[in-house]
């Protein structure tokens, strides 16, 4: 099974990434974007026999790793290959 | 009587409160008694982080005081944002250096990232713009599972932080001890140089005059963070009870280095100060405390990063790259000017007022109304219990009865230990040379600084000797303070002034407390016995972990002052012939030793310190610099003499070696691998050593060698070795043990 | 000669290339603003090192948008002389005015130390006063600087000679020990096919005076200073 993950800033959490590109396109002329965030997009694929296994695997994944507690959220999308 | 309202739905206020925000019942009478009602919620947060330990050093203070902080050179001493020396030429060094362990712990990227930024504030908030950073980092044992974790996370937050905003660092330290397993310590240090007329102050003057807000927006960042995270100990809730962990975003530091030195120009700020723990609260009442006057916020006006917040929120953030400033009346638009160009944001936020309150306003409502004194000068004051502990102190692992090993085998394990190994893999992630002052960066005794446009320069060093403040809290602050500014002099500069970082345990505990003071004491009596002022510093409570305190760890940064930079020394042997002299003031021993905590023998207890014997070796070094007499000198530490010499082989671009005549007993541990007394090993021309022992008499000088063309380290009978294949053990043992870089 | 420095808002080395051109090789040279567009004259633009609006995209990635980069382009398309140092680099081969692009160092940390280069070709305006295969000593201090091109436009720079430097070990050879971020062939510094645009990750700034990191920088300065005249 394919995993997609997509790692983001928490809410409420200073994201100066997300910022200066923000502040970057204003000054390219896009001036009716706003609340740029900047995260992380990962695919993986997992062997397992269900998908809620997979989800649990995933989860698992994303808590240990793939985010930072401290400052990151995660959600993600299993798919069946 | 004053007048605060309470919001509506906001929480009840009452002892229960007031204990849970970590006031005692004594402290919420004397509130109530200042206040002559009971606070408002917003009001009780304010007290609670204002009178925490980390701000008002309710604990501390009595015994600072009695730290030496005059001098002839000290042009701004304790009480402000950082302190200040005078280094010639019309030009002032300010430094300082502060903890951030706790947010480190938690956090370590992010939480040593904003330990930079916040010590970096402190600088240019001066006026003075920073030129270099030190860090003194102490994690638990090499092999502890988080500790791996807990270095990559801290290098990576130092690293990413200072390089991005251009600040060099220039030195450090790094040590692992199973004492910091659960407790880290982050201290950073900056240093900043500023035109004497340039300094700013923070002491705010002027009623009417507008209090304006710069940098990053207001969000719910780490509220209560520093204030209550360092003022409680840690237990297995604090993960649950995070706050929101802040961000560092050094691109806007380092837009308002820029914008805040070029807006001081104008001479149209009359006080500044950042907003680091407490944010808005402590900048703005500090502020004003100082000045003896009052300050009116008014809260709609703050900028903010997400909607809603409450004024209990807004005033405690600790949201990064802040600065608070009081502008002279009608020069506004002037400073705004100024950051607009650097794509920042000046708001009015307030007012200085004459009438010494500091009142906060909300959506037409007071919500915080209290006399300024109250919040500084009046905060509590505590004498609290001091009382060694009932048994003797004992040493940091209990000694097992090994025999002591084969000397060649312990200078290969010594070499290649945690403590004594190349720290290559730490510093070369941090940029040592923008700014182009960096004469000798990591890696020697002290770092060295060129001051543009003038033949002055600067050395910087931080240390800290946490297993000689275990055996005995009084003679391991002295011990730390001779090896920090021996560092300095190594290379040559005259010791001018310290800052130093308290790191310690629950002072609510007697024998925290006794450690506490005794480390003071050997801090202030060293300090007046070297001329060396102590100008700024801060004080970390409450390093305990379930209820296990950290070793007393008291971190001491010496700054020192060249005459001409460009007689500094090296610490590595530079021509073969030369002759390798050991000066020392003590015969070494093995207590606290590096070779004892490896081999866990016994190192008995430390030796009293001679501080007349001290400066005297100290005076020594400046004056044979002075006479360039000297090609190369180099403090003994952790290893001792044996590792020192290798050392002194390592970085020598020439590929040289040494060959050392055996000294007392061949092979003899304490000879080789003792510490503890104060011992620098130097390399001279040998018509030279009548000069360089006539300088330092009555010390002992004892020529013990020859720095020779072949790189082989020769020591004694009992010791041969390829200086490569000693270097290559020095060099690997780190990247080993906690993951290769490159 | 006429120098011109380019401050971008993160940008950090810009006062040591201004500091090394005037106070150390007397050359005439100013600050640049990004918002600008004027380049006042100058017959070399430098951009310098730093994290330009904190490189927080990609290391370069907006800065090739401010007004001043219009008039880098203009110029650079006129023969005029670009030198890209480290996040100069970067902007240049974001603003495609170089081939190639700059990733993550292999060991991913940032790495700042001082490395061999071999000069690879001495007849460009950069080079000229260095000698081929001469090595250079400059520092580096970097955490994107490991050097990617497609297969085909590797070829092609090497046919054309486009490859300036290269990170070579103490004998001068182009070991893989001696690369120390996993550029490809070992590229340090490479320019157009015109020869009038650089880039570098070593910083040449840093090594203009002996008691400073040596002075193999100079080579490179000289070089321009030569190639005007």
């Amino acid at each position: 099974m394919r995993a997609k993950v997509f790692v983001t800033p928490r809410k409420g959490i200073l994201d100066p990434q997300g910022r200066a590109v923000e502040g970057a396109l204003k000054s390219l002329g896009f001036g009716a974007i706003g609340n740029v965030r900047v995260g992380r997009f990962i695919t993986l694929e997992i062997d397992a026999p269900s998908r809620a296994e997979a989800e649990s695997a995933v989860r698992q994944i994303c808590e240990r790793l793939l985010a930072n507690p401290n400052i990151e959220d995660f959600r993600f999308e299993v798919d069946a290959e | 009587m004053s007048a605060a309202a309470a919001l509506p739905g906001e929480p009840k206020v009452d002892l229960a409160a007031a204990r849970a925000h970590g006031l005692t019942g004594a402290e919420f009478a004397a509130i109530e008694r200042i206040l002559g009602r009971v606070p408002t919620f917003t009001e009780l947060g304010v007290f609670s982080v204002m009178w925490s330990e980390h701000c008002s050093y309710k604990s501390s203070r009595k015994h600072l005081k009695t730290l030496p902080r005059e001098g002839a050179n000290v042009v701004v001493g304790p009480g402000e944002n950082a302190g200040a020396i005078d280094v010639g030429d019309g030009w002032v060094a300010v430094f300082k250096i502060e903890s951030h362990n706790h947010p480190s712990y938690v956090e370590p990227y992010q939480g040593a990232a904003t330990g930079v930024g916040g010590i970096l504030r402190d600088i240019f908030t001066m006026g003075a713009r920073p030129i270099a950073s030190m860090d003194s980092l102490k994690f638990g044992a090499i092999d502890h599972p988080r500790t791996r974790y807990l270095v990559n996370g801290v290098v990576g937050g130092i690293g990413g932080y200072g390089n991005c905003v251009g600040v060099p660092t220039v030195a450090g330290e790094v040590m692992f001890d199973p004492g910091y397993n659960g407790n880290i310590l982050v201290n950073a240090f900056s240093l900043g140089l500023a035109r004497r007329e340039d300094l700013q102050s923070a002491r705010a003057r002027g009623v009417g005059n507008p209090v304006l807000y710069v940098g990053s927006a207001t969000g719910r960042d780490g509220i209560h963070g520093a204030s209550l995270l360092a003022s409680a100990e840690f237990d297995a809730e604090s993960e649950a009870k995070r706050p929101t962990v802040q961000v560092g975003d050094p691109f806007t530091e380092k837009l308002l280095i820029e914008a805040c030195l070029e807006a001081i120009k104008t001479g149209a700020i009359a006080a500044i100060q950042d907003m680091g723990a407490a944010g808005l609260t402590s900048s703005s009442s500090e502020m004003a405390g100082r000045g003896g006057l009052g300050v009116e916020l008014d809260l709609d006006r703050v900028p903010l990063r997400e909607p809603n917040l409450s004024p209990y929120e807004i005033l405690l953030s600790e949201s990064q790259e802040r600065m608070l400033i009081v502008a002279e009346h009608g020069r506004e638009a002037e400073l705004a000017a100024v950051f607009e160009k650097w794509d920042l944001h000046a708001v009015v936020i307030g007012a200085i007022t004459g009438d010494g309150r500091w009142r906060a306003r909300f959506r037409g409502g007071v919500v915080a109304d209290i006399p300024v004194a109250a919040l500084s000068d009046a905060a509590p004051l505590y004498d609290r219990p001091a009382a060694p502990p009932g048994r003797a102190p004992i040493e940091t692992r209990p000694a097992a009865a090994v025999a002591r090993p084969e000397p060649a085998a312990a200078m290969r394990a010594l070499i290649a230990s945690p403590n004594v190994a190349s720290r290559r893999m730490v510093f070369r992630q941090y940029d040592s040379l923008v700014l182009s002052n960096t004469v000798a960066g990591p890696g020697g005794d002290a770092a060295v600084l060129r001051i543009k446009g003038s033949r002055r320069g600067l050395a910087l060093k931080v240390d800290s000797n946490p297993r000689a403040c275990a055996l005995d809290p009084y003679l391991g602050a002295i011990a730390t303070v001779c090896e920090a500014a021996r560092n300095v002099a190594c290379v040559g500069a005259r010791p001018a002034a310290i800052t130093n970082c308290l790191n310690y345990g629950n002072p609510e505990r007697p024998e925290i407390m006794w450690q506490f003071v005794r480390g003071v004491a050997g801090l202030g009596d060293s300090a007046r016995a070297f001329n060396t002022p102590v100008i700024s510093g801060n004080v970390s409570f409450y390093n305990e972990t379930e209820g296990r305190a950290i070793p007393p760890t008291p971190t001491i940064a010496v700054v020192g002052t060249f005459a001409d930079v460009s007689l500094n020394i090296k610490h590595c042997f530079s021509l073969p012939g030369d002759l390798v002299v050991l000066v020392r003031t003590a015969p070494p021993s093995l207590a606290a030793s590096e070779y004892a905590d490896l081999f866990r023998v016994a190192g008995g207890a430390l030796a009293p310190i001679d501080l007349v014997r001290e400066r005297r070796l100290l005076d020594g070094l400046v004056e044979c610099a002075q006479r360039r007499l000297l090609r190369s000198a180099h403090d003994v530490s952790e290893g001792g003499m044996a590792v020192a010499l290798a050392e002194a082989c390592f970085d020598s671009d020439r590929g040289l070696g040494a060959e050392i005549e055996p000294v007392a007993t061949d092979g003899d541990a304490e000879a080789w691998f003792g510490e503890g007394a104060s011992s620098v090993i130097v390399s001279a021309p040998a018509e030279n050593l009548k000069a360089i022992r006539d300088i330092f008499a009555p010390l002992e000088v004892r020529p013990v060698g020859r720095v020779a063309a072949a790189a082989r380290l020769k020591l004694g009978r009992w010791f041969d070795e390829d200086v490569a294949t000693l270097r290559r053990l020095y060099e690997e043992a780190l990247p080993g043990r906690l993951g290769r870089h490159d | 000669m006429k120098w011109g420095v380019v401050r971008f808002p993160g940008s950090l080395d810009d006062g040591d290339a201004l500091w090394a051109l005037r106070d150390v090789l007397g050359q005439e040279a100013a600050p640049l603003w990004h918002k600008e567009e004027s380049l006042g004259g100058a017959e070399c633009v430098v951009l310098p090192g730093g994290f330009s609006y904190g490189d927080y995209l990609r290391c370069g990635a907006i800065a090739r948008f401010s007004p001043i980069m219009k008039s880098v382009a203009r110029f650079a398309a006129d023969g005029g002389l670009v030198l890209g140092i480290c996040n100069g680099f970067q902007i240049l081969c974001e603003a495609h005015l170089l081939p190639g692009a700059l990733t993550r160092n292999r060991s991913l940390a940032f790495v700042c130390d001082f490395v061999d280069l071999r000069v690879e070709n001495p007849s460009t305006p950069f080079t000229r006063a260095a000698h081929r295969g001469e090595t250079l000593r400059l520092p580096i201090k970097h955490g994107e600087g490991c050097y990617v091109a497609p297969e085909d436009e590797l070829r092609q720079l090497e046919e054309r000679g486009q490859i300036l430097l290269r990170y070579v070990d103490e004998r001068g050879e182009a070991t893989d020990a001696a690369n120390p971020n996993g550029s490809m062939r070992s590229i340090a510094g490479v320019a157009n096919d015109r020869f009038n645009v650089f880039g570098l990750m070593p910083h040449p700034e840093h090594a203009v005076e002996a008691a400073l990191g040596g002075v193999a920088g100079r080579k490179i300065f000289e070089s321009i200073a030569g190639a005007a005249r």
